[in-house]
């Protein structure tokens, strides 16, 4: 009882001692903090720089290493490089001896050679005048010909000539005018003429025909070519002897143009493009292309009434589509039968026979 | 009936366009007419018949348009100023080969006056259809393209790359193995109005395998084409070594001394012109002529002609006689000292007689042995009244100077002082 008696005497101090008591460790709290907080972030600074300076030991090593290795290869290289030019030095140098010796002796024996110099002058001398020689050879062989090719043109003239004026050679009767008695010897154009053989006259040339008429200026207008006639004129060539064809009939013959039958000449579908064009034609002839229907409202209040056949369930067979030309799927390919009409022979050869049976005089 | 009324019409137009374009054909080839033609405004008149329906109106009126432009070259400039070398281009890919003749013909005419006017007519597009004309199968269509190339090509090194770039060389190539005479005479000038401009060119020439036909043609008879040929040789010679080297190794010599003995004064010309250009390179090209016993067939060459023909020949010796002195020699051996002095006495031109000089100049400088050879001819006293002639010019004046008097009047050459 007493200690209850004491303890509630306090109890009113109680609260303030036990606020007192927390409040007054506070500070102290706050420094003790403080100080932990400190303590704890320099070790963990020693920490982390121990570690980075474990790292940068590492790395160098690393590094240490891989310089090492780029320094070796590029060494080699170096050496390599050195190497090829030392020998390319050595030779260049060697070949200069080569060349000082071989240039010194050329010199020796051949430029400063008095008689060797002596020797290639005589030699080139003789080469000249075997030059010399020979152009005078050739300069010579040249006027040659040419005498002889104006010889030859001079002779063939004369020939001409002659065969030009054959006909002034002397006869038994009367002597020609090359010939005349009161000298010893007849003149060397009456020998000539003798030998000459006449001319002949020359064959009138196949002329051209002008071609200025109407069908042959629509014919030019096409960009293709020139007016020309129908059938080639042969090459020039020399007339031959002897009791040929005349010539243009010949020509005719040969050069005649294509004459196809009528059963090439005409189409194959004919009839298929006659109905076309049947067709256009009544086209042309239409005032509308629509269908023309009846007036609408002529029937209007009119019911309509179906037949008997129409009102039944029952529809008629289409009949259509037992025809193939109506009917797609009885085609074999994918288009319809061409109806083709082969036109015959009867009168292909009319007017083209040799005989004239039968024709009107 | 009416139809053919209607038709009748047209053909008295065509007949009348015919008929006039050929009276103007006929009167552009007289130089007098032009003059008046031009004032009547015949260009336009050729310019709209061109576009005409009637392929031979169109030929004709082509035909007169060159013969026109051909004369002067303010036609010419007519011409390209109408606009006529579009229509001409265009049409000359799809006509006939009388067309196709006519209208390189046109454009030869125009480009042959002045880089202006070729220059216009590669820009109107011209060269890529010569060039197709040029693979045409008629041998006149060929030769009349090559020539409008060769006469584009002629006036300086743009052109002539402008032609090389459109692909005509190949082409021209192969026209010079043509058996026309005409033609491979012109396709020759064309390859030589090509390569005569830069080395590059020259190369390209070389390139396209001329050399080696070229070099087989040198023994066609007719002299046109040897002067041709040889013409185009040198130019390509001309420009480097490899390329003089390249020609030599196409086995001339010696037939190009044969040419040396041509009667045409051109032919001569033109190979000595070659074997020049060949001989100044090197002393070893030189070396290879005079053993082919070049330097005796030019002495000759210079003997037996006058005037300018002789020029390149006592070029020739000159450079000969440069390059050592063993040349030298071979040259006083060959006689060669007693023709120059011929040429040097009896040439009226001044710059023949400044060559003569010069090369016996080159001759003497070597030793006194070379001095001697050349005073033994007497040409000492004639050197030296050229010089105190007033009436000869600056140029023979130096070239007589200078390789005489400050070189041998000194020590040595007791005759050189004595004379």
């Amino acid at each position: 009882m007493a200690t209850l008696a004491r303890l509630q005497a306090r109890s009113s101090t109680v609260g303030n001692q036990y606020y007192f008591r927390n409040s007054v460790v506070d500070p102290f709290r706050k420094k003790e903090n403080d100080a932990a907080v400190k303590i704890q972030s320099w070790f963990r600074g020693c920490q982390v720089r121990a570690y980075i300076r474990h790292l940068n030991r590492i790395v160098t090593i690393i590094q240490k290493w891989w310089r090492s290795f780029l320094g070796r290869k590029q060494y080699q290289l170096t050496v390599q490089v050195a190497y090829y030019t030392m020998m390319m030095n050595l030779y260049n140098a060697m070949a200069v001896r080569i060349q000082r010796r071989w240039r010194g002796y050329r010199v020796r024996k051949y430029l400063f050679n008095y008689y060797y110099l002596k020797e290639y002058l005589k030699v080139v001398s003789e080469t000249n005048d075997a030059i010399r020689k020979a152009l005078e050879e050739f300069a010579e062989m040249k006027e040659r010909e040419e005498k002889k090719a104006n010889l030859e043109r001079e002779e063939k003239k004369r020939d001409y000539q002659a065969r030009k004026m054959h006909y002034l050679l002397s006869t038994k009767q009367i002597p020609g005018i090359y010939n005349s008695p009161f000298r010893k010897e007849p003149d060397p154009w009456e020998l000539q003429l003798q030998k000459a053989k006449p001319l002949t006259h020359r064959r009138p040339k196949v002329k051209q025909k002008d071609s200025t008429s109407l069908t042959d200026w629509l014919a030019c207008t096409s960009t293709r070519s020139f007016p020309r006639s129908e059938i080639l004129p042969p090459i020039n060539r020399k007339q031959c002897q002897g009791p040929f064809r005349d010539i243009t009939e010949v020509l005719e013959q040969r050069y005649r143009p294509l004459e196809p039958t009528l059963r090439v000449a005409e189409p194959i579908d004919e009839l298929k493009l006659a109905r076309e064009e049947l067709r256009r034609e009544e086209w042309l002839q239409n005032v509308n292309d629509n269908m023309f229907l009846p007036f609408s409202s002529y029937h209007k209040n009119e019911k309509y009434i179906p037949s008997m056949h129409l009102s039944s369930k029952y529809g008629p067979v289409s009949y259509k589509e037992q025809f193939r030309s109506e009917n797609p799927k009885k085609w074999i390919c994918n288009k319809d039968f061409q109806t083709v009409l082969p036109s015959f022979e009867l009168f292909s050869k009319y007017g083209k026979l040799y005989s004239k049976a039968g024709q009107i005089v | 009936m009416s139809q053919r009324q209607v038709l009748q019409v047209f053909e008295q137009y065509q007949k009348a366009r015919t008929q006039f374009v050929q009276m103007v054909a006929e009167l552009a080839t007289r130089p007098q007419n032009i003059e008046t033609l031009q004032n009547a405004g015949v260009m336009s008149l050729l310019r709209t018949l061109l576009l005409d329906v009637v392929p031979t109106i169109q030929q004709t009126a082509a035909l007169a348009l060159g013969r026109l432009a051909n004369y002067n070259d303010d036609l010419a400039e007519a011409v390209v100023k109408c606009d006529i070398l579009p229509q001409l281009v265009y049409s000359l890919a799809e006509q006939n080969r009388f067309y196709k003749k006519a209208a390189a013909f046109v454009l030869r005419a125009v480009g042959k006056h002045s880089p202006q006017l070729a220059q216009a007519i590669v820009d109107c597009g011209a060269l890529d259809t010569l060039v197709i004309c040029l693979e045409d199968f008629d041998p006149g269509v060929k030769e009349a393209a090559a020539w409008a190339l060769r006469y584009i090509a002629r006036h300086n090194a743009e052109l002539s790359q402008a032609v090389v770039d459109a692909g005509a060389v190949p082409l021209l190539v192969l026209c010079i193995q043509e058996p026309e005479i005409a033609l491979k005479r012109i396709a020759a000038s064309a390859l030589s109005d090509i390569a005569k401009h830069s080395p590059e060119l020259a190369q390209t020439v070389v390139d396209a395998g001329a050399v080696a036909h070229l070099a087989q043609m040198i023994l066609n008879p007719d002299a046109k084409l040897k002067h041709q040929i040889l013409s185009a040789l040198s130019q390509v010679s001309k420009h480097s070594v490899d390329l003089a080297e390249m020609v030599v190794e196409a086995e001339i010599f010696p037939v190009v001394l044969t040419c040396l003995k041509d009667k045409d004064e051109y032919v001569k010309k033109n190979a000595s012109t070659l074997i020049r250009e060949i001989a100044k390179h090197t002393p070893e090209l030189s070396q290879l002529v005079v053993n082919a016993g070049g330097v005796a067939a030019v002495i000759d060459c210079i003997g037996s002609c006058k005037g300018n023909t002789r020029l390149p020949g006592i070029m020739m010796l000159g450079y000969v006689a440069a390059h050592s002195e063993n040349l030298a020699m071979a040259v006083i051996i060959s006689k060669g000292v007693p023709q120059l002095s011929v040429c040097l006495s009896e040439e009226p031109e001044d710059h023949i007689k400044a060559a003569a000089a010069w090369a016996l100049g080159q001759i003497g400088r070597h030793t006194p042995e070379h001095a001697r050879a050349v005073a033994v001819t007497n040409t000492l006293p004639v050197l030296l009244s050229l010089y105190m002639s007033t009436e000869s010019s600056e140029d023979l004046q130096v070239k007589v100077l200078f390789p005489w008097i400050f070189r041998y009047t000194s020590a040595e050459g007791g005759q050189l002082s004595t004379t």
